[in-house]
């Protein structure tokens, strides 16, 4: 059986080795520059004046004290910053100051760029808004029930953000088919990233016209993007620099209103402005996990092959646009990636509310409906006699198959998933076996390795790398990929060192700079290991191609036979024959001149061609399977997480010690989501956030935190650098349904909605005693009329992958 | 002022209202002391005062004359990384590394009192330190493996940390 590679990663030197990464020291020293470890000299410190009210019209805004307050150098209000932006191109609305009306609490109002920050605060403190409050909007159903007053004028109609509808198959011909058919409803609560670096934001405009911004951010790309639309400055006098990033997950994807006003203060003041966000700031700035509501109808048969599916979900957006539509998307394109589904329906509503914006968080969009989906597997197999196990395992989707929604699945290690979390947590005699209060739980998922699409319409690469050789020896990697965390300075490093044969740390790894490094679109959607890495593989072998020339010529031997390794380039059949490494760089640079290669990566195209297509296609998907053991106190509702088996299917390890670490975290952000993280409003008190600390946002603490074991089956993936896929985001997916399928399988309660608290529990219990349904989660779904849904058929009825073209409608009298 | 910072007197001028973290970042140049919230809840800011662990953000600086101060620049002994350094750097205990001066220096207070902790010893040390992207795993794997470096043991990670369970 094929799996784990271990330390014997097939002739490979340094990928699949545990290497330290290139950055691990001066992390541990404290030398790491961190947005906020930026002093510049003359800097002046920005605070924001944000809305105390969560939906309203802005009468007037009197700054007049504020400008007359000790040490104020400039402040900065919504007139003077008027285009409207956003990071995707169907959702521009957001102003970097609200310019006549707030949308939420903590909407920017105001800013003012002071000598210190107490001086600044103190400013921000003296400006006089008015409101003419409008009625607030705190939920789905709200939002749906009020089209009135709306939170934007754009949108479907009323607080309707977006709608999206489509059919993949013949729908009817599908539930036909299923002897069984049956409709769950559960819910996923929103909750946020809470990176340990507060947001933070250095900008310096020289008076030569250029601007130079050093952000938190984790896409500089699109910053630099919306940093020139809305600061009306050529995008070739803006650069920005990603600062190492203090802790991402997505929070940090969006460009931010702060990173714009302190870039237009720098202009206006001509010295360096710096915001650093309080903790509270962040979390309304949030950009986080959306609630969803979700129901599922799902047909099947008696051998639990499911023959249709139609899954709708509701999708609580927040105050602005962000990612949402993307996200909406995501609540429902890859259900169809883990077990065979004949014929899909999806139907997606986004709706506006007066919250913090959600957006994209690890596993963007998915970890809602898998959720859905991998409860409602296990009540399948419960309703079919099945052990969930075999349910699952019976009904995989092939590998180098396409699904019913027409995204390319290449290899697929699912199956060797399942057998590994089994074999691991003794699944087979401890299932709905174990005494009352303890119990196992399974999970599954799928994820994609990088969007298939860019966020804005283009056909240039995802990704770019350049390098640069000289006679010292030493190879530089440009990129514009952003350090997370995630190792993606590393993995680059890795992958050049591979590929030339020389160690990581003879190679200096330059990233994230828009003025230096290639365009990299960005650390999200799992997408730089292979993008990036595929770039690296491109320039390092063009480098290696100079070198091997020029080499041949000096051994009398031909370029194909030499080989690269432990800094040399030799003969491949008499490998006393060779030169040093910086040797081959000199006959290099003698033979061609300065040397410098490029390389860079598109992915393939999706096979699907309906309008839409574009969300859910990736390179590759990772999978992994989950089983959770818990312990459930029947009298307290308590929850405790013992031990979580993960095995993951993220092909070729670059570095297995990284990819752990990768796992390791995952499972702990699902582990909160699944027991104790919520972003939640008080909705009846001006929808402020209930506890935007962190000591009452409740995150897992070591004392939390489960047991893990983590296996990596390491299967090679012909789309990814040297066989990689992702990690980084697809093992949180199965946590929080495997805790609840656990839970289930402990005290015989179904808790339909995430998080999980003793609560919740507790109810369920208490009123599984009187002998009600066991049963916590939403009972109703709201109804919403849906446009014509966008209608492929399937390829298994012999579509091409284009809509149908409908005829138009005629009425029947 | 005069403030006793990693092994050496330096003097600072600040306002009297300054906590430690803000005269540390800020008036002394030493950015290895993060934060995370600034209020006391995070654990990020720690650093060691007497050998002891404090949130910096919560302590005025002009109570802490003639304290030994000890900031995440003072671990490493001149180009030599503390152990428990190299073990984070071994194990990739430090992912987006934020919270890992706070830890290191937490850590480090752990071992001088109990050499050989247990897990819970380790996980009861670091109850008050959030991380959000290692799952705290490869941080006990890190403790653990300095104390045994420290202890004398020619230790390396286990092979299930580095490549998982076969």
């Amino acid at each position: 059986m094929a799996g784990n590679n271990g330390s014997k990663a097939n002739g490979l030197k340094v990928v699949g080795k545990p290497w330290k990464k290139v950055d691990a020291a001066e992390k541990c020293t404290g030398q790491t520059k961190f947005a906020d470890d930026i002093f510049l000299p003359r800097m002046l410190h920005c605070k924001l004046l944000r809305s105390t009210v969560p939906h309203a019209l802005i009468q007037n805004i009197d700054a007049s004290q504020a400008v007359k307050s000790p040490g104020v150098k400039a402040v900065l209000l919504g007139r003077d910053l008027p285009t409207l932006y956003g990071i995707m191109p169907v959702a521009q609305d957001e102003y970097a100051l609200a310019v006549d009306k707030v949308r939420m609490v903590g909407d920017p109002v105001a800013a003012v760029a002071a000598l210190d920050e107490d001086a600044a605060t103190e400013a921000v403190d003296r400006i006089d808004v008015e409101y003419e409050l409008l009625p607030a909007i705190a939920s789905i159903q709200e939002a749906l029930d009020n089209p009135e007053p709306r939170i934007h004028e754009y949108g479907e109609y009323g607080n309707v953000h977006r709608r999206i509808a489509y059919e993949f198959g013949d729908m009817e011909a599908g539930f036909a088919e299923a002897d069984f058919i049956r409709e769950d409803t559960c819910f996923y609560e929103g909750n946020t990233h809470l990176p340990l670096e507060q947001h933070a934001s250095v900008a310096r405009f020289s008076h030569d016209g250029k601007l130079t911004l050093w952000s938190s951010t984790q896409n500089p790309h699109y910053l630099h993007r919306t940093l020139a639309k809305v600061l009306g400055l050529a995008a070739s006098h803006v650069r920005v620099i990603a600062t190492p990033c203090g802790g991402g997950f997505g929070g940090k994807c969006d460009p931010f209103n702060h990173d714009i006003v302190v870039s237009k203060l720098a202009m206006m003041t001509g010295r360096p402005v710096k915001i650093c966000l309080t903790r509270e700031e962040v979390f309304y700035c949030h950009r986080g996990r959306h609630p969803v509501l979700m129901r599922t109808k799902t047909g099947f048969k008696k051998d639990g092959a499911i023959t249709a599916m139609h899954h709708r979900t509701f999708v609580d957006g927040g105050s602005y646009g962000g990612h949402g539509v993307a996200s909406t998307f995501y609540t429902g394109v890859l259900q169809p990636t883990t077990y065979k589904i004949g014929r899909y329906k999806f139907d997606g509503v986004r709706v506006f509310t007066n919250k913090a914006p959600c957006g994209p968080k690890r596993g963007h969009g998915t970890p809602q409906p898998r959720f859905a989906q991998e409860v409602q597997m296990d009540k399948i197999a419960e309703q079919l006699g099945m052990d969930p196990a075999e349910l699952r395992k019976r009904h995989l989707v092939e590998p180098n198959s396409i699904t019913a929604n027409w995204l390319r699945i290449g290899t697929i290690g699912l199956g060797k998933c399942i057998d590994k979390v089994l074999e691991g947590s003794g699944w087979k005699d401890r299932f709905r076996k174990m005494p009352h209060g303890k119990g196992l739980g399974l999970a599954c998922s799928a994820y994609m390795t990088g969007a298939g699409t860019a966020i804005y319409w283009n056909s240039m690469p995802h990704s770019g790398v350049q390098l640069k050789l000289d006679r010292s020896g030493l190879v530089a990697v440009f990129c514009g990929t952003t350090e997370i965390g995630q190792g993606s300075d590393s993995m680059l490093a890795y992958i050049v060192a591979e590929v030339l044969g020389i160690d990581p740390f003879d190679i200096r790894v330059v990233t994230s700079d828009t003025d230096i490094t290639p365009v990299d679109l960005g650390s999200y959607s799992s997408r730089v290991t292979l993008m990036a890495g595929n770039a690296a593989v491109q320039a390092a072998e063009r480098a290696k191609d100079y070198l091997a020339q020029a080499v041949a010529e000096k051994l009398e031997v031909p370029a194909s036979r030499l080989g690269f390794a432990e800094r040399r380039v030799y003969d491949l059949e008499s490998p006393d024959k060779g030169v040093s490494f910086i040797e081959a760089v000199e006959l290099a640079e003698t033979k061609f001149g300065t040397l410098g290669t490029t390389g860079s990566y598109k992915p393939p195209k999706a096979p699907g061609k309906f309008k839409g297509s574009g969300v859910g296609p990736s390179p590759a998907y990772s999978y992994c399977a989950a089983v959770a053991e818990v312990d459930v106190n029947p009298e307290t509702g308590w929850v405790k997480v013992n031990r979580i088996w993960m095995a993951h299917d993220g092909g070729q390890s670059i570095n297995p010690v990284l990819v752990m670490g990768q796992v390791e975290g995952s499972i702990y952000m699902g582990l909160g989501e699944a027991l104790m993280e919520e972003m939640v409003y008080r909705g009846n008190r001006n929808v402020v956030h209930k506890f935007p600390s962190m000591l009452e946002y409740k995150s897992p603490t070591t004392l939390e935190m489960c047991d893990v074991v983590t296996y990596l089956l390491e299967d090679r993936e012909p789309n990814g650098p040297f066989g990689a896929k992702e990690a980084g985001q697809g093992p949180l997916l199965p946590v929080p349904p495997a805790v609840a399928n656990a839970v289930y399988d402990a005290v015989g309660v179904r808790i339909d909605e995430v998080p999980i608290t003793p609560e919740k529990v507790l109810k369920a219990i208490r009123t599984k005693a009187k002998g009600q349904e066991g049963r916590y989660g939403p009972l109703t779904f709201p109804e919403c009329e849906m446009p014509a849904p966008i209608t492929v058929p399937t390829p298994q009825e012999g579509g091409d992958g284009k809509a149908v073209v409908r005829e138009p409608v005629v009425e029947q009298k | 002022m005069t403030l006793r910072v990693n092994g050496e007197l330096a003097e600072v001028a600040f306002a009297p209202h300054k906590t430690l973290l803000e005269v540390l970042r800020e008036d002394m140049g030493l950015t290895g002391t993060k934060h995370g919230c600034e209020l006391g809840e995070c654990g990020t800011c720690a650093v060691l005062v007497n050998g002891q662990p404090v949130l910096s953000c919560l302590a005025l600086t002009v109570a802490l004359e003639g304290h030994e101060i000890t900031t995440i620049e003072g671990m490493a002994q001149g180009p030599d990384l503390h152990p428990l350094q190299t073990a984070f750097a071994d194990l990739g205990a430090a992912q987006c590394g934020y919270c890992t001066p706070g830890i290191l220096l937490t850590a480090q207070a752990l071992l001088e009192q109990v050499p050989r902790p247990s897990l819970e010893q380790i996980q009861q040390a670091l109850a008050g330190n959030l991380c959000r992207c290692t799952g705290y795993i490869k941080i006990y794997e890190a403790v653990e493996l300095a104390a045994a470096r420290m202890a004398g043991e020619p230790a390396e990670p286990r092979k299930e940390s580095v490549y998982g369970w076969e």
